[in-house]
Formats: C-alpha cells, sequence, structure tokens
C-alpha cells in the first residue's frame, strides 16, 4: 500500500493490459490466498468481520503502514498488549485522564487530537487486531496492485480485453492479406519477366501477355474503378462526420483544473477513504454532492496544515489554524463540474448506488487512480440505454421487486431480469 | 336525441355567433403562419436560414461553457441537496389563515401544501394558498426600511418612530385585519400599554359585521360560528359563497363533498338550496337554485322564518315582506325534515337580515349541532362602524400605524383616507410592498412574508396553529411584531416572546418544567397545530326578542337596477394582486382571467344591444351614487335579471406590474350607510350607459369544443341513481358481427399487461365542486408558464388540469337555438379535465418521432427533449389537453408576466424536478411522474412495496373536496381499486363502480381516468316547463 506500486501497475496496463489483467488478478488473489493460509488459527471470518469493522471506523484515521491522524498500525499488538488495546479503543480518554504514561506520550505526541471512544464489544476489536496483523504481513505492493485486478480491473477491463483482441486479430489479418499482395505481386512479375525472357513462348502469348498489363492500367481508369473510389472516400467522410456529430456536447475525458488541487488518487486510492464518507449524498438522494468544507476540516483541522492548497479550505471557511477558530467570513469554493448531464435527463444516485447497487467505479472510471478527475463516461443516452439493457435488476433482498422477479421467472428463467424488462428504458424514467 | 341533455361551453356556442362558428372546428383558432404571400421561398430568406445555420453550427461545436459547482460551507444537518424538506407553517393573508405544510428543495420553498393534522382545514388548502409561496419571491417586495421615499437602517427608522410615538398628543391608530394570533395580540397590548394613545380599529376587505352583530344580539357573542356541513342534511344559502369564497374554503369544501359522497354503503347526500343573484361557486353546486334580486334576500328570509315559525311553534311575525316561491317552500319542507341537521346561511351584511337567519337556525335546533359557537371562528372580526369613525376622525388623528394592510385600495372610504394621509405627520405601514396606502406614509418597516416569520395563530377557539420560517429573510425586512416590540422599548425578541407565551398560557403542564415544555414545543412545531380538547360549555344564550326590532329594518325588494359586489376565486380580495398564478387562474364560473367584468344576465345584456363576438364584448359605464367605472360587460347565466355583479380584487394601481391596472377597483362601489356599514348590495343609484367601445375579455373555454356529446357529463337525479345505480350512464355499444358490444370489447390494439404499477386517476363530479385549487397546484408542481392575457385571448393557455363548467339545459329542441331561454338559470356540472392517459392513446400513434409513448405504468409519456412540435398529437386527442409551447415563455422580457421563470428570484419557486419547457414543443399532465418516481425509489430503498397515499399527483393531494383520487389501480387495496371496484381484465382493467365512466368511452381510448356520475339531490329532473318561464 505505497506509492511505488503505481508505476508498476502503470506500464503494466501500458504494455498489454488486457492481457495482463487476468494474471494479476489470479496471481493477487494467489498472494493474499497464502498470506491468510499462514493464519490457521484463526477464522476467516473473524477476520473479515474485522476488516469490515476496520473500514467503516477505522481508516479515517489509521492506516496500515503509514500515520495519517493516529499512528501507523502495523505491528500494533507488538507494541501494546491485548487488554490495554481493549481498554484504550473503548475510551481512550479515560485512560488519558487516569494518567497512564503510554497514553498520555501517544496524546501528546499526536497533537492531542483525541481518539473517539468505540462501544465496541471485546469480540469486535479483537476481530480488529486479528485484522491488522494480518494485513501487516501482506507487502504492500503486491497488495496493492491486487486490488487494482480485484476491483477496478472486472467491470471496466473485461471490455479492454476484447477491444484489444480484435484490434490484435484485425492488425494480424491486415499484415497477413498485405504480406499475400506482396508475394502476389512478386510472383507476378516474375511469371511476367520468365514468360519475357523464354525464347519458347510465341510472339502472340508474349502480346497477350503485354494486353493484359494494358488492362490493368485502363481498369485503374475507368469509370467504375473510379465511382467505387469515390463511393468509398464519400462514405468515410459521411461516417467521420457524422460521428464528429455526435461528440458534440460529449465531453468525455474533460478534465479542468480545480480551484484546490485535491487528489482521489490519495483521497480514495491511497488511503482508501470511502466515498460515502465525503459524497454523502450518494446514497439518498439525487445529487451525490460535493462535499462541503466542513467535511474536509473532519480531517484537515490537523493534518497538512501548512499546505498551500489545505490553506485554501481554512480560507473558504475562515479557520484560523493558529487559533483554531472558526471566523464568519466565509466564500464558498467555487468547483468547476465535471459531470454535466444536461437538465433535461434526471439521474438519481441513491437509484443506483443504494437499489441498484453499483460501485462508483462503473460510471466515475478509476476513481482511486485520478489525481485530477475526468469525466470517464460519455454520458451520453446511448449509454445509458446500454448499461439499462445489460444491468441485471438487484432484486435480492428487496421486496419491492418480488412480484416483477416472479412474473419475469415465468417467462423466462434463464435471462436474470435486467433494468430493460422493467421499463428501464421508457422515456419518462428519466425525461420529465 | 330526445332525453338527452345539450351542453355548451358558452354563450357564443348558443347563440352560434358567426365568430364561434368560424373557430369551432379549428384545433387552433388562429391561422396558422405558414410561408410567405406567394409561397415560395425567397433569396434572403435562403440567407437567413443558411447564416442561422452556420452559426447554429459553429456554436455547437464550441467548448461547452464552464459551471460551476458550488458546494455547502458548513452544511446544515438537515438539508441535503435534492432532498426536500417539510416544514409545518400557517399560511396568513389578510385575515384568512391556513395550516400548510411548506416544501422546500435547497432552503428554498417551492410549494405549498395542506396539514393534514389539521381540523380547522381539514388538510385542504386552496388557489390562494397554493399561489402565496410565488409572492415570497415577488421582486417587487419592499427591500428594508424607507423613510420618506429613502432607504434608512432600522435603528433610525425605529429612533425616529419611537420619538415620534412619544411625542404624540392625540390618538394613534393601529389598523389592522382580523388577528387570530393570541400572541400578536399580547404585543399590540404591551404597545398599547407604552402608548396609551393608541387606539386599535380592526376591518376586513370581506366584511362580516352586520353578522357579528346579529350574532351578539341573538346569541350573546360576538363572532362567528364553527359550522359542520358535513353533518347537514339539507343547506340553504341566501347568497353565501360559502364553497368559494366564504370563511375557510378548504374545510367547507371538505365537509360539503362528504355530504354529497355517495357508495354502495352510502346511499344518503346533502340537498343544498341557494338563492342569489349571482352565479356563484354554491349556486353553482347547488341542487334548487333560485335567482333572486339581491334586495329580495330579506324577503325571502323572512318568509322562511314565517313558515318554520309556524311548523316549530316559534313566533310567526305579520307584516314582514314576504314572497311566495316554490323552492323556498320546498327548502322549508326540508329543512323541518332535518331539524338538528341543517344550516341557513345568508351572505347580507345586513344584520337584520342576519337575525332572522340565527332565528331560523335556532328554530331548527341546528345550534349545538350542526352550528357550534364553543369553537367560534377568530376571522373576519372586523367592525364597520369602528372603522367608519376611524375613517372620520384620521384628520385629527397624531398619527396612523397600517398593520399590513391596504385600505385606500381595499376600503370603499379608501379615498377619504388617502386624503387625510397627506394631512399626517406621522405615518406607518408595514405592507410587504409599495401599495396604494404604504406609498402614501411616511415610514416602511415592511414585514417579513409569512414563510420568514415566527407565528402563532387560534384561527378557531382553542385550536392553534404554528407558523415557523421556511426561509430565511430574503430582503432586509422586519417581523412586524418585532417592529412592535422594539417600539415599545421590549428587549426580547418575537420568537422569545411567542415561546413565552405558549410555555405560560398553552403548554398543558405548568411552568416549572422547561424539559417537557421543549418536547411539547418541538411536537407543536413539528405538527404545526395544537389543538387541545376543551370543556364544552353552554353554546350560547339565544334571545330572540331583538327580532321584532330588527323586523323593521328588513328592505322591501326594489325594482331598480342592483350591484352585488362579489369577491371570486381567483384573485380573491387582491392582497395577492402581483401573483401571476392566481391572475391567470380562470375564474371558476366565467371561465375569464386578467380582468374583471360586470355579470349581467343575457336578457340584460341583450336590452343594452351589447355586441357580443367571440370572446369580444363591449364596454359600459357604470355610475354608482356618483361613482363611475368604465368596464366590460360580460353575459352571465344563471343571473338574476336587473342585478349586475362585480368582482372585487381588481383595479389595483400600485401593486406591481403584474397587478397594476388589471380591470377596475369595485370597492369604492361598496356602499357605505350612515352607521359606517358596508353594504355589498347597492340597490339604488345603479345606472349603466352601454358605448360601443369594443372589448376583449380572455377566457379560457370557448375552444376545444365536444358539445352534444352526452357521453362527456354523465349525470343523474338522487331518486334516479336510488332505483338503478347505473343511471344516467351513457352506454354506447359497438356494432360487430357478432352483435352489439361494449366498446372496450373491441379494440384493434392488444391492450395492455401492467406488471408493476398501473396508475390511474379517479374524478367524482358529484365531490368536485370546481373550485380550481387543483389548476394552481399543477401550475406550482409542474412548472406551467404564465402566459398573459393576450395570449390566452390567442387561446394557448397552457393548463394542464382545466375545469370545464358546462351550463346545461333540459330543452327538447334539437337546434342550439331553443335553448336560449333556460339559459336563465342553468344547471351547473364542472369536469376536471387533464390527460386521460388512454391506453390506446391516439395521440402516440401519430407522432412521427415518438416522442410520446405509452410506459409500463400506465402513463402517457411526453418528451420534450424528442417533440419537433408537429402538433400531431394535440390535434389528434379528444381530450384537448395537450398544450403547445408557441413561444419561450421563459427568459423571455415580452412574457415578464411570468415571473416564475423571468428574473433570478421568481425562477426560485421553480420545481427542479422538472424540465422549463422551451419553445415548440408540447406539453401535458405527465400524472406528476416526478413524484411517482420518488415515490417508488423511496419505497426501493427501503426494500418495500409503495404504500397507498404515498405517492399521489399534486392535483389530488391539493383537492379540498377529495374528488381527485390517484393511486395504483394494480394494488387491490388502494383506495382507488376499492373505490372503483376495479377488476383485471384481458386488454385492460375495468371498473364495477356503476357510476364509472369514461369520457368518450366510444372512441375507446380507454383512458386510465375514471369520472364518477354526478348525482344532483333532487326529486325529479329539471322540469322543462321551468325552462321556458
Amino acid at each position: 500500500m505505497s506509492k511505488t506500486y503505481l508505476p508498476i501497475s502503470n506500464q503494466g496496463l501500458k504494455i498489454a493490459r488486457g492481457l495482463k489483467i487476468a494474471s494479476i488478478f489470479f496471481l493477487g488473489t494467489l498472494l493474499i490466498s497464502t498470506a491468510f493460509s499462514q493464519e490457521d488459527a484463526i477464522d476467516p471470518k473473524i477476520i473479515a468481520s474485522g476488516e469490515k469493522l476496520y473500514n467503516a471506523n477505522c481508516t479515517q484515521c489509521h492506516a496500515i503502514n503509514e500515520v495519517v491522524i493516529g499512528p501507523a498500525l502495523k505491528g500494533i499488538e507488538e507494541r501494546r498488549e491485548r487488554p490495554w488495546l481493549l481498554s484504550w479503543i473503548k475510551n481512550s480518554q479515560k485512560m488519558i485522564q487516569s494518567g497512564d504514561e503510554y497514553a498520555v506520550a501517544l496524546y501528546e505526541e499526536y497533537k492531542k487530537t483525541a481518539m473517539p471512544s468505540y462501544p465496541f464489544s471485546d469480540a469486535e476489536i479483537i476481530s480488529i487486531l486479528e485484522y491488522i496483523d494480518v494485513a501487516s504481513k501482506v507487502v504492500p505492493q503486491v497488495a496493492a496492485v491486487a486490488e487494482v485486478g480485484g476491483e477496478n480491473g472486472t467491470g471496466v477491463d473485461n471490455e479492454v480485453v476484447s477491444n484489444t483482441f480484435v484490434y490484435a486479430i484485425l492488425i494480424v489479418f491486415i499484415f497477413v492479406l498485405a504480406l499475400i499482395l506482396v508475394v502476389l505481386g512478386l510472383v507476378i512479375s516474375l511469371l511476367t519477366k520468365y514468360i519475357g525472357t523464354n525464347k519458347k513462348v510465341s510472339s502472340v502469348d508474349k502480346d497477350l501477355v503485354a494486353d493484359q498489363q494494358v488492362h490493368v492500367f485502363s481498369f485503374l481508369k475507368s469509370n467504375s474503378f473510379l465511382g467505387m473510389i469515390i463511393f468509398i472516400f464519400v462514405a468515410v467522410g459521411l461516417k467521420t462526420g457524422i460521428d464528429g456529430l455526435f461528440t458534440i456536447g460529449v465531453q468525455q475525458g474533460y478534465m479542468p483544473t480545480q480551484p484546490i488541487a485535491y487528489s482521489h488518487e490519495l483521497h480514495a486510492g491511497q488511503y482508501e477513504i470511502d466515498c460515502n464518507y465525503c459524497h454523502t449524498g450518494v446514497r439518498k438522494s439525487k445529487s451525490a454532492n460535493i462535499p462541503s468544507a466542513n467535511i474536509c476540516m473532519n480531517c484537515h483541522v490537523a493534518i497538512k496544515t501548512e499546505s498551500k492548497e489545505i490553506q485554501k479550505i481554512y480560507a473558504a471557511i475562515d479557520y484560523d489554524p493558529e487559533t483554531g477558530e472558526y471566523g464568519e467570513e466565509i466564500k464558498p469554493i467555487e468547483w468547476v463540474r465535471i459531470h454535466n448531464l444536461p437538465d433535461l435527463a434526471y439521474f438519481n444516485h441513491s437509484q443506483h448506488v443504494k437499489v441498484g447497487g453499483l460501485e462508483c467505479e462503473t460510471c466515475h472510471g478509476p476513481i482511486k487512480e485520478m489525481e485530477v478527475v475526468y469525466q470517464y463516461s460519455d454520458l451520453t443516452m446511448g449509454w445509458c440505454i446500454n448499461c439499462h439493457r445489460e444491468t441485471n435488476v438487484k432484486s435480492k433482498g428487496n421486496n419491492y421487486y418480488n412480484n416483477l422477479v416472479e412474473l419475469h421467472n415465468e417467462k423466462n428463467t434463464k435471462v436474470p431480469m435486467k433494468v430493460e424488462d422493467i421499463g428501464g428504458l421508457e422515456c419518462s424514467k428519466c425525461h420529465y | 336525441m330526445k332525453e338527452t341533455k345539450k351542453y355548451w361551453k358558452g354563450l357564443e356556442q348558443l347563440q352560434k355567433t358567426p365568430e364561434f362558428e368560424k373557430f369551432a372546428n379549428k384545433e387552433f383558432a388562429q391561422e396558422l403562419p405558414l410561408g410567405d404571400s406567394d409561397g415560395e421561398t425567397s433569396r434572403r430568406d435562403f440567407l437567413k436560414v443558411m447564416g442561422f445555420g452556420v452559426a447554429a453550427a459553429s456554436l455547437a461545436a464550441c467548448e461547452t461553457p464552464i459551471k460551476k459547482a458550488i458546494p455547502f460551507v458548513k452544511k446544515p444537518v438537515n438539508v441535503d441537496p435534492t432532498i426536500p424538506n417539510y416544514f409545518a407553517s400557517t399560511y396568513i393573508s389578510g385575515s384568512d389563515q391556513a395550516s400548510v405544510v411548506v416544501k422546500t428543495r435547497e432552503g428554498r420553498p417551492i410549494k405549498i401544501e395542506g396539514n393534514k393534522l389539521s381540523s380547522v382545514t381539514g388538510g385542504g388548502i386552496s388557489a390562494q394558498i397554493e399561489a402565496s409561496v410565488l409572492s415570497l419571491y415577488d421582486q417587487e417586495r419592499l427591500k428594508g426600511p424607507i423613510f420618506k421615499g429613502k432607504a434608512v437602517s432600522w435603528e433610525e427608522i425605529d429612533d425616529r418612530i419611537k420619538s415620534e410615538l412619544s411625542a404624540a398628543s392625540g390618538p394613534i391608530y393601529l389598523i389592522t385585519n382580523s388577528i387570530s394570533s393570541p400572541s400578536t395580540i399580547k404585543v399590540i397590548e404591551a404597545f398599547k400599554n407604552k402608548y396609551t394613545s393608541l387606539v386599535h380599529v380592526i376591518y376586513d376587505q370581506n366584511s362580516a359585521s352586520g353578522q357579528l352583530d346579529a350574532n351578539l344580539a341573538v346569541f350573546g357573542k360576538r363572532v362567528l360560528p364553527s359550522y359542520d356541513y358535513s353533518k347537514a342534511k339539507t343547506i340553504v344559502s341566501f347568497g353565501y359563497d360559502f364553497l368559494g369564497t366564504g370563511v375557510n374554503h378548504s374545510l367547507t369544501n371538505k365537509q360539503f363533498a362528504e355530504s354529497r359522497r355517495l357508495s354502495a354503503s352510502k346511499k344518503e347526500m346533502s340537498r343544498l338550496y341557494s338563492f342569489e343573484s349571482i352565479l356563484s361557486l354554491t349556486g353553482a353546486n347547488a341542487d334548487y337554485r333560485t335567482p333572486i334580486r339581491s334586495s329580495e334576500q330579506g324577503a325571502y328570509i323572512c318568509g322562511l322564518y314565517n313558515i318554520i315559525a309556524k311548523e316549530t311553534g316559534g313566533q310567526v311575525m305579520d307584516g314582514l315582506p314576504s314572497i311566495e316561491n316554490k323552492n323556498l317552500l320546498k327548502a322549508a319542507s326540508d329543512l323541518l325534515y332535518a331539524k338538528g341537521s341543517s344550516i341557513v346561511l345568508s351572505g347580507s351584511n345586513d344584520a337584520s337580515i342576519q337575525m332572522f337567519a340565527n332565528a331560523i337556525n335556532v328554530m331548527l335546533g341546528n345550534i349545538g349541532s350542526t352550528i357550534n359557537f364553543n369553537r367560534h371562528q377568530n376571522v373576519r372580526l372586523g367592525d364597520d362602524k369602528a372603522f367608519s369613525q376611524f375613517v372620520n376622525q384620521l384628520p385629527s388623528a397624531s398619527g396612523v400605524i397600517f398593520y399590513n394592510c391596504n385600505p385606500v385600495y381595499d376600503h370603499p372610504l379608501g379615498s377619504k383616507i388617502a386624503a387625510s394621509l397627506k394631512e399626517i405627520n406621522f405615518s406607518i405601514a408595514t405592507t410587504d410592498r409599495m401599495d396604494e396606502t404604504s406609498s402614501l406614509v411616511s415610514y416602511l418597516a415592511p414585514d417579513h412574508h409569512y414563510l420568514e416569520s415566527w407565528n402563532d395563530f387560534e384561527p378557531v377557539h382553542a385550536k392553534y396553529s404554528l407558523s415557523q420560517p421556511a426561509i430565511s429573510n430574503l430582503f432586509n425586512t422586519r417581523q412586524v411584531q418585532d417592529s412592535l416590540l422594539s417600539w415599545s422599548d421590549m428587549e426580547v425578541n418575537y420568537y422569545d416572546f411567542l415561546r413565552t407565551h405558549w410555555s405560560e398560557n398553552l403548554a398543558p403542564f405548568g411552568k416549572n418544567s422547561t424539559l417537557d415544555f421543549e418536547f411539547f414545543w418541538e411536537q407543536c412545531l413539528h405538527d404545526g397545530v395544537y389543538e387541545p380538547e376543551i370543556a364544552a360549555v353552554r353554546e350560547a344564550d339565544i334571545d330572540l326578542s331583538v327580532l321584532g326590532k330588527a323586523s323593521f329594518n328588513i328592505s322591501k325588494p326594489s325594482s331598480f337596477l342592483e350591484l352585488v359586489i362579489y369577491e371570486n376565486g381567483t384573485v380573491g380580495n387582491g392582497i395577492q394582486s402581483n401573483n401571476p398564478w392566481l391572475q391567470e387562474m380562470s375564474d371558476p364560473i366565467t371561465k375569464a382571467c386578467w380582468d374583471n367584468y360586470l355579470t349581467v344576465s343575457p336578457k340584460q345584456v341583450k336590452e343594452w344591444g351589447i355586441e357580443l363576438g367571440d370572446m369580444t364584448t363591449q364596454m359600459v359605464n357604470l355610475t354608482v351614487n356618483g361613482n363611475s367605472l368604465k368596464l366590460p360587460v360580460l353575459p352571465q347565466p344563471g343571473q338574476k335579471y336587473g342585478t349586475i355583479g362585480l368582482a372585487i380584487g381588481y383595479g389595483r394601481s400600485i401593486s406591481g406590474k403584474v397587478g397594476n391596472q388589471v380591470g377596475v377597483n369595485a370597492y369604492p362601489m361598496i356602499n357605505v350607510d350612515e352607521g359606517g356599514r358596508l353594504d355589498f348590495n347597492i340597490r339604488s343609484g345603479v345606472t349603466v350607459e352601454p358605448t360601443n367601445e369594443e372589448y376583449a375579455i380572455a377566457q379560457t373555454q370557448t375552444h376545444h369544443t365536444f358539445m352534444g356529446r352526452g357521453n362527456v357529463i354523465q349525470e343523474a337525479t338522487l331518486s334516479e341513481y336510488l332505483k338503478d345505480p347505473q343511471a344516467g350512464r351513457h352506454m354506447p355499444k359497438i356494432a360487430t358481427s357478432e352483435g352489439f358490444k361494449k366498446p372496450s370489447a373491441v379494440s384493434l390494439w392488444k391492450g395492455h399487461q401492467y406488471a408493476n404499477h398501473h396508475w390511474g386517476l379517479m374524478v367524482d363530479l358529484n365531490s368536485c365542486t370546481g373550485c380550481g385549487t387543483c389548476s394552481i397546484a399543477c401550475q406550482t408542481e409542474n412548472n406551467i408558464s404564465v402566459i398573459g392575457k393576450k395570449e390566452v385571448l390567442n387561446r394557448r393557455d397552457m393548463a394542464w388540469i382545466r375545469i370545464d363548467r358546462y351550463y346545461s339545459s333540459d330543452s327538447n329542441g334539437d337546434s342550439y337555438a331553443d335553448m336560449e331561454i333556460a339559459a336563465e338559470n342553468p344547471e351547473v356540472t364542472f369536469q376536471p379535465m387533464m390527460c386521460q392517459h388512454c391506453n390506446n392513446a391516439s395521440c402516440e400513434t401519430v407522432c412521427p418521432v415518438a416522442a410520446t409513448t405509452h410506459s409500463s405504468e400506465g402513463l402517457n409519456q411526453m418528451t420534450y427533449n424528442r417533440c419537433i412540435g408537429t402538433r400531431y398529437c394535440a390535434n389528434n386527442c379528444p381530450y384537448k389537453v395537450r398544450r403547445f409551447n408557441w413561444f419561450k415563455f421563459h427568459d423571455n422580457e415580452q412574457f415578464g408576466d411570468n415571473l416564475a421563470m423571468n428574473n433570478d428570484l421568481g425562477k426560485m419557486v421553480l420545481n427542479p424536478d422538472v424540465t422549463v419547457r422551451s419553445r415548440g414543443v408540447i406539453e401535458k399532465c405527465s400524472f406528476c411522474v416526478q413524484r411517482i418516481q420518488s415515490g417508488k425509489l423511496e419505497a426501493k430503498k427501503e426494500g418495500r412495496r409503495p404504500v397507498d397515499g404515498e405517492i399521489t399527483t399534486a392535483c389530488a393531494s391539493s383537492c379540498p373536496s377529495e374528488a381527485l383520487v390517484f393511486g395504483d389501480m394494480k394494488d387491490p387495496k388502494s383506495r382507488i381499486s376499492k373505490m372503483l371496484q376495479i377488476r383485471s381484465m384481458e386488454k385492460g382493467v375495468e371498473a364495477q363502480e356503476p357510476r364509472a365512466y369514461h369520457v368518450l368511452e366510444e372512441l375507446r381510448e380507454m383512458p386510465n381516468v375514471w369520472y364518477l356520475t354526478k348525482i344532483r339531490n333532487k326529486d325529479e329532473k329539471k322540469e322543462a316547463s321551468n325552462a321556458h318561464s
């Protein structure tokens, strides 16, 4: 989980991303499984639940290998005893007040930022500690690469794989065809030359050959050939023109400079902060919400306080890092909007994320690798429709769909119910 | 054709005027501007088109402009962008108030809904309440305090006012409309204690002073009682429009509709008699309506009094003016039959007449059952006498404070007040805008809009309603109570004052327990209402001896031309006249908008020789006791010959650019007698001189005709219905090779099978009173443009839901001309008409670009961005519910009246979930698909099916009489499925409710909107003889 993996993965993707994905994925899975297999004594379920709790509660301030707000957690159990950790996690303030030396020293070291109390049971804390133990043993680079393959790779890169294959095959075909053409040409010239030099061939036959050569040139000048060439030109021109027209208003790849150089690669990628933490609306409202400055301040009240970019947040929220006080003169941060869906289309994040269970990356692409965010998808209607045709409705566990699934299964048990099947292509689902 | 009734849209149709004929069969009345006169494209046109094309192409190729996304700096906990928040609050305008729920998006109020917890409003709402959210964003509101035309600071104006108040030697008048707010009354008391020379005078635009005096005399209480129309079996109204503009519109409509609703288990309905001069909503909904001269009202009531007195052993009085009338006798016998469950009402502001109405109610035993003085209403408390005394003494006053009122405009003595104000140095107004009064005062201390205010109300005795701000003040205004408190040198803000008042007087558990109060307060704020039980006390001390004296004052019927000043259901009393939604809302009866006019009986119009055209008429000069007005005439069937009507609320000179100079001001026409009493019925001194000047009145109903088809309105009388629940139904049959079949059984189409939802709407014509609240609710919810009078005249109105109003006639003649005489007192039917969401929609099949399609949930979808504006669909729609955007109505100075789309402030009211349509596309009712989608999403998020009632359209949710019921016909437990008794068929669904029908059933459009037949509580069908009398 350090920065070093990035060049590796980028390089890997550059060379033959599609072909490598599968192997990386396989390698990653293998490595993770070997890492786990070292801990025979511990139930993987405990580690999994520990991981869940860890991701939900600890990652805002802690990382395994790095100091974030709180200390790095690698080898925590080698540093402190379990009972101490238990009471610390449950109520760190109490320990500091009780005058525990280590606790007080820790508190002083981390700028008097107190760790909140967590009402976990002992078993839950132990599961977190077990997970930290396991995670500490995983070699950072490999784990990171595994993640690229495991999480980001599947949905998006399958397409890359198929596309690369198609192109490769096409190039090979064209190459082979060209080769055949050259060989045939060589053969013809060789034969012509042979006929020309061969005395056994009668002059009548020689003329015939010469005539044929003339025929080729006259064919090139013939109306039908010229017509064909013009047709091809016009067809290609039209196709390019129409394709060009279809890209009007499409801002795929749009990557404006933002007023604050915020990096998703750092926050979402490296520190694995859950998207929900900042984009609070994504599971409950139409808009995912650009985070308000007070959310930034949850961490940046203590982190990187000297950074120029962070100072911009302070200026916006009128915070004085010296005194730690907030003023009244707030100035909103004017971000540049990247995804400009036209007003005539209604899109609701919660429908897709909460109900549909989609990952953010499905539409927003490899956001965890974006230093500067760009528009990954083209956001055209065709793109929306296509996804609605292909995506299965996440009906399991949602009573809303019970009856629909039943009806669908009566008709067609093999293909799962797609969004299209329940009216996902109708106009008034998005336009009103 | 013998038995069928004819319906006609307006008199033009009835009279077959040449103009009407010209347009009758055309979809679009205007000639379409197709091509040049020679029909060829000129070189210049070619160049223009070419130039535009090049410009458009290069523009489109440009890089999209940079858009900013600006998040909160500190996000409030409860505000999530795109998630609406709802706050309970209370609407106040003049003396009208209602508990409401305010929908806010990103901190902006965008829609007002009724508060279902309020028993005072019954959860309903009215058009004016619905439209009030746009008034919040009116640019012409005052932006801050003003002293003598100059903007000043609040500190400065406070200092000046305080020193003026302290220096005052004579009386200072505080003029208000009725105030029901207990805390405000306390603030005013504190203010009075500080400045003892203060005199508080109350007046109301629609004065009930006469009724209050009568109630004081008969019942010993100077208040209006609460009525319970739902318990009433017989209601007799003498010129009181309780369904239209009476007190507490939403509750009366709800209760009245409840008494009219019929089902398999409830076969009884109330009967409404109306004796009135103009055709009001109440008269239009009456089972027996009798047009009377306004001067005859006293005689009618006295006649009724004597009949009832005779039968109940009351005191029969001799020498009372009396009139023999068949309907009056019938009403009397019905009232006697329904003793204790009837209501007799009078709209007169004459205490003597009201006393007799009270006496009738007493004799019938209605007090305590349908009429309740324990829960009296705290509205329309104005005192005419006190106000006229104030007007007389104003010149000698030291100062005057106008508390959110505008008497220069809305009181008949306004011009006198205006003249006096010029002499007075110290005058304050707290209104939200520069108006007729505030433009004449020296100090302007503008109040917040109600959506920015804290307040409490007690509209009905011991039923409280709280107001909380749904947005912080947009301008540098200050709540008027805060102004009064600061002028009283009280170091407390109104919010704390209010809370203290509640904790000390209203909280049910003593002053000491602060914790409990917090809980109580939060609960009250959340609910918006607090309605504690109160101990029942004796209703009233009844004293009928006052009748003797009153009997001398009952006026005798006169024979002069009479004028009735009425209030209509659109702009009402004129406070909100700068609200374009209300200006463009068509009057429920006349279907006219953007104007007031003289309503005159058709017979009289003919006598005056007024030439009528298609929406054109002529101006007349109206003179009432010296006051003259020039105004147009509108022939009104049902109007009593010899009585003319004129609506208040128009003719504002200073209200804002929308409301200024729309119509004429009727307030100065109101008669003020020596005692100061306002008389809205002017019985003498009324003259009318016709002129030859032509004038056009914009009406929304003379086009889209389907007259003469009895399959549109289906109705029966109660007795017929009791014999046969299908009575009145028009059941067409289609001839096939296998004999006659129901239209639904013969179809080219496969029909639709709906797997998920099947949305449907039911319209009960029996419950619909035609008030039009739904149309404003729809306008707010769906961002519908206001197009202005000129375009309404061009028949381009945009309403997605319109209320068709049909006059009927029983004439057996086949030609419309025969029915002319019957027009004098027609039966009226209201039919809300919106997109019928047909399952075999004829619009869908003709769209060349598939911009209108059918959804898997039964909706007829309209996709604006796909529409190219051929208007084939509108042409092919038999219900004429599709609207075309002839212009770009937003961001267009030419449509500056469309406030909600033409300035940044106005745009805050737009619903962000609904596209604002541009020029060249068709639009129509979507069944509020945005509400359906969001309701479904909520259910999906919680992993359940939507609950019935959770998803409803704006019209259905606003309807005070619950005439519109929206729901999922696929869900057997939904209200609509149960009411219609929905049964699934091979090609769709069928309603088994005998009253349910489809409009134009034989066209086999198979709509998802069902209508229930209108049932009139009549003994027999309207007699033909009456028609020819």
